[in-house]
């Protein structure tokens, strides 16, 4: 379809329009991030400070331990997205392959693990892994992340693996190549966008989560960032500047992983509706 | 080859193993503590029936929170539905920076809720906010608004804040949905004499179903769900008046060490998620068609 320039420039408007808005609270977090501590608290608030103190970020190592923060979300994170690989891709791939007695059942149940948000359960989370002895442990927070976030990479996968043609599949298989081989050899390289898709959902979900690791961590030693950025906000002053460049520092990663798949994501997304 | 498959169990078991443990077996603890008598350091003393569901609705903060949980809902979904139909037109037309626009959407996605909330509660403080600068600037206002300390105005900030960080997730599905409208139609409809709107209406928005089922079913579910923005911004406050049964929950269980009755309302919680979703599958009439 053509479009005319009138049209093109009005559309370039309103998307310019949108993607600022879009940005705003970032922008505004950026700013605040730098700007000096005398200069936090004027009324009524500047719009940029006079000066950007840049050194900030590097003092706001020292306000808490940011380090050990950012290294336990990425061991929660990253374990989680590994487990939640290691249970979807041979699940997704078989409910996607195969017709069998239980499967409708199967997936029904998938689709209701996706109605159950961990914040609506907390309580029955918390008791739990209390009745584990498992509370303020990684492996709690690792097996609740991998377990919530199941049924999206289930969902996403098995869209995928759907649309590969199984006599793809079965022609390789006729030339000897066991099933194990052909998944890994070409079935998996053809899915990479979902496995992408999945990968990256499952991090940034588990990255972000917060009300989960809020119940079930107590020391500061096994908390995530989002966990531990809370401690700036105390119970008079709040130390903005603090909290913004934190939030920064774990945002900034994880947006640019998103973008780097933008170019599947709705492909993903489509391949996951169409199922 | 049927043999190295071996059935399902080995492809299908890790994750049902996951599913029961870590999904459904707080859903059994959860249903057990709200007929459970529980001291406040969470030692059980027996069952006790129903009578946490009945010191639960004698609550006085339930009745409001409740009503506030509906409307926080239906407001928050219709308002992002139907922004996210504008937005993934937008971004499915064909025009220079179109890149640039998706990736500032991605922005709020990616981002933790909690820092996204903290920053409007920042933007939003009676103070030091950037809101009551640039309105004091604008003539809107003469004198400094305390936007999050009562309930009037906080609770319409919370909802705007809601929505902003649900926009992504549903846009990106229904620009999804709309890129599988094969152009055609349209050419066709073109042909045929029909405006945009009737083509929109003709031809897009019935395509657009299956899509727009999923946007809503899932924002339905976080909205209900959400936590962050409210802990953030409110803490549910002054007092209860800007509650949501789940952070009523929460506070009832983690701040009043009331655990029966807070896995009440838990159970309360789903059974209300559960008519949303059945009402609205109804509604759109959905089930029948799946039937078919």
């Amino acid at each position: 379809m053509k479009t005319s320039v009138a049209a093109k420039t009005a559309l370039t408007a309103t998307g310019a329009l949108v993607a600022i808005i879009f940005l705003i609270p970032y922008v505004r977090m950026f700013t605040t991030a730098l700007t000096p501590k005398s200069e936090l608290y004027s009324i009524p608030a500047d719009y940029l400070p006079t000066w950007f103190d840049f050194s900030n970020f590097v003092t706001v190592w020292d306000s808490a331990p940011i380090a050990s923060y950012i290294i336990n979300s990425l061991i929660i994170a990253g374990s989680a997205t590994i487990v939640v690989l290691l249970v979807a891709v041979p699940a997704a791939y078989y409910l996607a392959r195969f017709r069998f007695k239980s499967r409708n059942l199967i997936l029904l149940l998938v689709l209701a693990t996706q109605m159950f948000a961990p914040t609506s359960m907390v309580i029955g989370i918390y008791r739990e892994f209390v009745a584990l002895g498992l509370v303020n442990t990684y492996t709690s927070l690792i097996l609740v992340n991998a377990a919530f976030n199941l049924a999206f990479s289930v969902w996403i996968l098995s869209g995928f693996f759907s649309s590969i043609p199984a006599e793809v599949e079965e022609a390789a298989m006729l030339d000897g190549c066991s099933r194990i081989k052909v998944l890994r050899t070409i079935t998996l390289p053809l899915a990479l966008p979902g496995l992408l898709t999945a990968v990256i959902f499952t991090f940034i979900s588990a990255w972000n989560e917060f009300v989960i690791a809020l119940t079930l961590t107590s020391s500061p030693e096994i908390r995530p960032l989002t966990v531990g950025i809370t401690g700036f906000i105390g119970l008079y002053e709040i130390q903005w500047h603090y909290v913004f460049a934190v939030s920064l520092i774990a945002i900034i990663p994880v947006v640019i992983l998103f973008i780097s798949i933008e170019k599947w994501l709705v492909s993903g997304l489509t391949a996951g509706s169409i199922k | 080859m049927k043999k190295i498959l071996a059935g399902p169990l080995p492809w299908v078991g890790p994750m049902l193993i996951l599913i029961f443990a870590v999904v459904l077996w707080p859903v059994f603890e959860m249903l057990r503590t709200s007929v459970l008598e529980i001291s406040s350091s969470g030692r059980e003393r027996g069952f006790i029936g129903l009578g946490n569901y009945e010191e639960l609705l004698a609550n006085p903060n339930l009745p409001g929170a409740f009503i506030r949980t509906i409307s926080w809902v239906l407001i928050v979904v219709a308002i992002t539905i139907f922004i996210s139909l504008f937005l993934a037109q937008l971004l499915n037309a064909n025009f220079p920076g179109r890149r640039y626009v998706r990736w500032a959407l991605i922005v709020p996605w990616a981002s933790s809720v909690i820092m996204t909330a903290t920053s409007f509660r920042w933007m939003l403080d009676g103070y030091y906010g950037i809101l009551n600068r640039i309105l004091l600037d604008l003539g809107l206002i003469t004198e400094t608004v305390e936007w999050l300390g009562d309930p009037e105005s906080s609770f319409p900030m919370l909802i705007a804040v809601a929505v902003f960080v649900s926009l992504p997730f549903t846009t990106f599905v229904l620009l999804a949905g709309l890129q599988t409208v094969p152009g055609e139609l349209y050419e066709a409809a073109r042909v045929d004499g029909a405006t945009s709107w009737k083509s929109y209406f003709g031809i897009t928005f019935p395509l657009l179903r299956t899509s727009l089922f999923v946007a809503t079913v899932i924002n339905l579910i976080n909205v209900f769900n959400q936590f962050p923005i409210i802990w953030v911004m409110t803490q549910g406050g002054p007092g209860y008046e800007t509650d949501t049964t789940t952070t009523l929950m929460y506070k009832l269980a983690f701040k009043s060490q009331e655990i029966g009755q807070s896995a009440a309302l838990s159970v309360l919680n789903f059974a209300v998620i559960l008519v949303f979703v059945l009402i609205y599958l109804r509604a759109s009439g959905y089930t029948k068609k799946e039937e078919n």
